[in-house]
């Protein structure tokens, strides 16, 4: 009962935030709070969803990854010399997408977990090669893909795409297997103490190396639906996308020293990334206004987050120093 | 002894003096222990594993502070708030564990708290030439101040603390094992310069269990146990049987549960076991149903070879076989110890054991979570939270729920459950590092309760202990390593706390030869 409310109590402060935030433009202006506005909304963020999906798993176990706006950008520039020079269906030149995402990703875990670099350095390393791998496969050119893509990206029902929705279904996949399955618990634990996890005679390489190539493919994902919405593949897609991508899973609670996180949370900050960009451009505030707010956002995101922790946890060690009192008895 | 002073006068107060000093952590540690060390003297502090020298080693140079008693330096009241405030009184110490910044130079270790500066900016011929003149002193002459220290051995390493000790102005030193990582000839060298500094009056405490380099630089030794001071010899008058029966009081009959269990035939062999700088050469079986204590000195070699039989650290030589199998096993990581179904309990549970952040539940059932997963790896939280409460009742651990954070439970509670992810486990060679160590004694007793029905059900049981009379009331069969290798056998009314102590230290009596 009480792990319950504790449960829904976590996803109701973000919750609460998101629809304190819609309020907040709501009121500002008169045609925020439209179907409209809503459905533009909604359709724009599959690709940093599902893109904050896994690196919230990668962060959860302790790791990062800075090449995923570069990887997008690489993987798009493939969709598009795909379907546009050698005429592929959508379907393949998806595959060939997700291939090239998970192809990057793996390598990316590979490099760092078996010769032990940090992933930060692996993945910087990452960043430039992808995108001038993508400059060099487009010749640095914008290819016009036009209608066999742009499908998806169309509203399907109720003004939502079918992109929204894979998205969505790829955000409960992925919080279900993070808090229900054995990898997910191994990726919980080797975040909260790795070494312990390998003295309890688990091999954590190949979670960890799987972590990142699962980041990888949903990079890939990232990139069709990118595409999708522009119409059109773009070698400079996804620039800065690792930054929007770990401020989303930043404010959703999840913690950059690793062990704790939930992609569901993720996701609420990704809505609170999307709703804050397109309330401030409704609102008439300039880009410059813009960014400083949403700077401002992250970092008391992550101070309320830390304080939130500290309140929970100092109460027990506050009254054990004042009363002494034994270990509580069990039930 | 002429002293100069006139005779009617009172003598001189000793250089540093300890009345009654006393200090507790969850149990006393220390208690009402006084010493005394002369200008000039070097004093030798010796006991058995956690008789407090370190702690008293600690509260000398300012890293804990005693809960009673006074410390005088030079006649003057001296109580350190920290290791910074020790060190402007003179009072010095080399820690056991190395120091040492790899990245940084060599001279910039010596004098990092104290690097000549001038605006801000390091003064490097200053600071070279200073290093070079400490470095002189501990017969480092030949190294060049502006090398990386990384790229110093174990035992130059060590040497290089003690040159930095020595840079500073110090009236006492106080040396913790300081020649464990040294070569003959580099130890040679440090009772050199520890005759010298005595000639200009520093006082040394030297902390060691090497006996015969007790009596070769110690004037006096002082025998510590149980946190206090037994008595105090002149080191040429006393001989290393004597320190023993000190070191272990007077024997208590043994206690031993009635009817010794029949052992069953041999579930694992260690052959000629080499691992990093402590296991030497390391041979033992065991077999199904008995458990097997494991005694020695800390630095022995005991924790060493747990982790290389259970693939935590890699093995340099020797082989590990399961039953009567002739082919060794092939263990590189702790992966493949448990699937041949060899557990271990580490000695230090918060970095390498719980994840303190994590509920009781996931504690527990982390190296057995594939049994509560149907197929395709989905986790049956019901079935986790079953197994859990059992196990948590089996053994007493007691919780708010299982969803409450490890980190909230108490030492013993935690120690109890990280047994008891081992159990669930049910493999058959069970190796336990220190199971005992800092928790209470209800925990200690349900622990060792434990390891008895472990071996009724047939397991083999390996346990390292530092806790003599435990080890006695427990095992079937005791080992004592000494010096990375295993020094001495046991069987049950063959050992007394003093043959047992006397093994330990057998390995490190002729450490000369070594």
């Amino acid at each position: 009962m009480l792990r319950k409310t504790k449960h829904y109590g976590q996803y109701g402060a973000m919750v609460v935030i998101w629809v304190g935030l819609l309020l907040f433009f709501g009121t500002l202006s008169t045609n925020f709070l439209t179907a409209r506005t809503l459905g533009t909304l909604a359709n724009r963020i599959p690709t940093l969803a599902v893109v904050s999906a896994g690196m919230t798993l990668v962060l959860i176990i302790g790791g990062i990854d800075l090449s995923v706006g570069s990887v997008l950008g690489l993987c798009g520039a493939a969709l598009g010399v795909a379907m546009v020079n050698w005429h592929w269906p959508l379907w393949a030149g998806g595959l060939l997408c997700l291939g090239i995402g998970v192809a990057a990703g793996a390598i990316n875990g590979w490099v760092s977990v078996r010769l032990g670099i940090p992933s930060f350095i692996v993945t910087l390393g990452m960043l430039e090669i992808a995108r001038g791998l993508a400059y060099l496969t487009t010749q640095s050119q914008t290819k016009y893909i036009g209608a066999p893509v742009e499908g998806l990206s169309r509203p399907l029902f109720l003004g939502l795409s079918s992109a929204f929705f894979i998205a969505a279904g790829v955000i409960v996949a992925a919080q279900v297997v993070l808090a229900r399955t054995v990898f997910g618990r191994h990726l919980i634990a080797i975040g909260a103490n790795e070494n312990a996890v390998r003295l309890a005679g688990i091999n954590p390489r190949p979670p960890k190396i799987a972590v990142f190539a699962l980041l990888g493919l949903l990079t890939g994902l990232g990139a069709v639906f990118y595409t999708s919405r522009l119409g059109s593949s773009d070698p400079n897609a996804g620039v800065g996308l690792e930054l929007s991508a770990i401020a989303a899973v930043v404010i959703g609670g999840t913690s950059l020293m690793g062990g704790r996180g939930s992609v569901l949370n993720s996701f609420f900050g990704v809505l609170i990334i999307a709703t804050l960009e397109a309330g401030l451009a409704q609102i008439g505030a300039t880009e410059p206004v813009k960014r400083v707010t949403t700077g401002l956002v992250i970092v008391v995101a992550v101070v309320l987050d830390a304080w939130r922790h500290q309140m929970t946890a100092a109460p027990f060690a506050f009254l054990q120093r004042l009363f002494r009192q034994p270990p509580p008895t069990g039930r | 002894m002429n002293t100069g002073f006139d005779l009617r006068t009172s003598p001189p107060p000793p250089l540093l003096e300890a009345r009654n000093v006393s200090k507790s952590y969850t149990v006393p540690v220390l208690t009402d222990f006084s010493f005394e060390l002369k200008r000039g003297e070097v004093h030798a502090l010796i006991g058995a594993n956690g008789a407090g020298k370190s702690t008293f080693a600690r509260i000398l140079c300012g890293l804990t502070r005693p809960e009673g008693g006074q410390l005088r330096l030079g006649g003057a009241v001296y109580a350190p708030r920290s290791k910074g405030q020790a060190e402007q009184a003179g009072v010095v110490m080399v820690l056991q564990e190395l120091n040492v910044i790899g990245s940084l130079s060599v001279a910039e270790n010596l004098f990092l708290n104290r690097l000549p500066r001038r605006a801000g900016f390091v003064r490097f011929a200053e600071l070279h030439h200073q290093a070079r003149h400490a470095l002189r002193r501990v017969g480092l002459s030949g190294l060049d101040p502006a090398s990386p220290a990384g790229r110093l051995g174990v035992g130059q390493q060590q040497l290089l603390e003690i040159a930095g000790a020595l840079a500073q102005h110090c009236r006492v030193l106080i040396l913790d094992e300081p020649t464990a990582a040294l070569t003959d000839p580099e130890a040679d060298r440090l009772f050199e310069n520890i005759r010298r500094l005595q000639a200009e009056g520093v006082g040394v405490v030297y902390i060691s269990h090497r006996m015969d380099e007790i009596r070769r630089i110690a004037g006096r030794t002082t025998v510590l146990r149980d946190g206090r001071g037994v008595a105090t010899h002149e080191s040429a008058d006393v001989t290393p049987a004597q320190l023993i029966r000190e070191m272990v009081g007077h024997d208590l009959p043994e206690k031993r549960p009635a009817g010794a269990r029949p052992a069953g035939e041999t579930v694992l062999r260690v052959s000629h076991l080499r691992a990093g700088r402590r296991v030497r050469d390391v041979s033992l079986d065991l077999r199904a149903g008995e458990i097997v204590g494991l005694a020695g000195l800390i630095g022995s070699g005991r924790t060493e070879t747990l982790r290389a039989v259970f693939g935590a650290d890699p093995k340099e030589g020797g082989e590990v076989y399961l039953g009567r199998d002739d082919r060794p096993l092939r263990i590189h990581q702790p992966a493949d110890a448990l699937r041949a179904g060899i557990g271990m309990v580490p000695e230090d549970r918060k970095q390498d054991g719980l994840l303190l952040a994590l509920s009781v539940r996931v504690n527990l059932t982390l190296s057995t979570l594939e049994r509560h997963a149907r197929r395709g790896g989905w986790l049956d939280a019901e079935s986790e939270r079953r197994t859990t409460r059992d196990f948590c009742q089996r053994l007493s651990v007691q919780c708010a729920s299982v969803e409450q954070p490890v980190g909230e439970l108490s030492g013993g509670n935690q120690q109890k459950l990280l047994i008891a992810r081992w159990l669930a486990r049910e493999g058959r060679v069970l190796l336990f590092d220190e199971p005992t160590r800092g928790i209470d004694v209800a925990a200690k007793d349900k622990v060792c309760q434990v390891l008895r029905c472990l071996a009724a059900e047939g397991k083999a049981v390996l346990v390292v202990s530092s806790e003599l009379p435990e080890l006695m009331a427990l095992c079937d069969r005791i080992l004592v390593m000494s010096a990375g290798r295993i020094a001495a056998r046991f069987l049950p009314g063959e050992w007394t706390q003093e043959k047992l102590m006397a093994a330990a230290f057998s390995g490190y009596l002729n450490a000369a030869q070594d």
